[in-house]
C-alpha cells in the first residue's frame, strides 16, 4: 500500500494563496521553512536556486496552472521531506525539458532528497498527484492545511 | 524470449525525476519483453556513463552529439503522451 503523499509533506511548509513575485522568491520561502524544520542544511535556498537556473524542473502539463518540483543534490539536506505552495498568480519557471521555454507555475513542491532507494515512493506520489486533474483543482482551491490534508490523503 | 538491454536514465540531480522514469521504462518494457539493467546519473555526466549503454533516457536536456541513441522527454511525469514514448523506446531498444 502506498504512502499518501501528505506524509511527506511538513504541514508547516505548506503555504498557500502566496504572493510571489518570481521563482526565487518562492523557493526561498520554502526552503526557509524546510531549515527551520531541520530537512536541510543553510546552504540549501541558494543550491535550489542555482540549480533551477541551469537545470529548470517547470513541469508543463498544458493547463493555465503548471507546476515545479524544484530541489538540488543531496549534500544540502538533512531528511527527506516536501514543502508545498499554491501561489496567487503564476510565476514563470523554465521547462525541464527546454530551459528557453517559459512554463506559466503556480503550484510548487519543493523537495529535500537525500536517498535515493527511500524517495521512489515519495517522488511517484507526487507525480501521481500532478497527474491528477481533480487533485491540483483541489489543492490550488486548498485555503487550509486541512484542505490540502483531504485532496492529498 | 525476452531480450535485455541497458538503459541510461538521466536527470539533473541523477536520483529525483530519473528514480520515476526509471521505474516506469523497466516495467513498461518488462510488460513489452524487454528486460532492462538500468543505470542513473546526472545529465552533466552522461558522457562518461554512456559506456555499453544501448539508450539514454533524460528529462532534461543533452549534448547534441552523443554516439548513443537518446530520448528527452517528460511524460513519465506530467503523463502526456506516455504512450508514444513508450512505443518509441520500444523501437529504439528493438532496433
Amino acid at each position: 500500500m502506498a504512502e499518501a503523499l501528505i506524509n511527506h509533506i511538513d504541514p508547516g511548509a505548506i503555504a498557500l494563496g502566496v504572493e510571489a513575485s518570481d521563482r526565487e522568491a518562492v523557493i526561498r520561502l520554502l526552503a526557509e521553512k524546510l531549515r527551520r524544520d531541520g530537512y536541510v542544511k543553510d546552504s540549501f535556498a541558494d543550491a535550489v536556486v542555482a540549480r533551477e537556473a541551469s537545470m529548470p524542473t517547470g513541469l508543463p502539463l498544458g493547463r493555465a496552472v503548471n507546476v515545479a518540483v524544484p530541489h538540488t543534490d543531496p549534500e544540502h539536506v538533512l531528511k527527506p521531506g516536501i514543502a508545498l505552495a499554491t501561489l496567487a498568480r503564476p510565476v514563470a519557471f523554465a521547462n525541464m525539458e527546454d530551459p528557453d521555454e517559459a512554463v506559466d507555475v503556480g503550484l510548487i513542491f519543493l523537495m529535500a532528497l537525500n536517498d535515493k532507494d527511500r524517495q521512489i515512493e515519495m517522488l511517484q506520489q507526487i507525480m501521481e498527484t500532478i497527474q491528477s486533474e481533480a487533485a491540483i483543482d483541489g489543492l490550488m482551491r486548498a485555503e487550509t492545511v486541512e484542505d490540502v490534508v483531504s485532496v492529498l490523503r | 524470449m525476452s531480450i535485455k538491454k541497458r538503459v541510461l536514465f538521466a536527470c539533473g540531480t541523477g536520483i529525483a525525476t530519473s528514480t520515476v522514469v526509471s521505474n516506469a521504462v523497466v516495467e513498461a518494457m518488462k510488460e513489452r519483453g524487454i528486460s532492462i539493467d538500468a543505470r542513473q546519473c546526472k545529465a552533466t555526466e552522461v558522457r562518461s556513463e554512456m559506456g555499453g549503454m544501448d539508450l539514454i533516457v533524460s528529462t532534461t536536456q543533452l549534448p547534441s552529439d552523443l554516439p548513443v541513441p537518446s530520448i528527452v522527454t517528460l511524460a513519465f511525469l506530467t503523463g502526456m503522451g506516455k504512450a508514444d514514448v513508450l512505443d518509441k523506446i520500444e523501437a529504439a531498444l528493438r532496433a
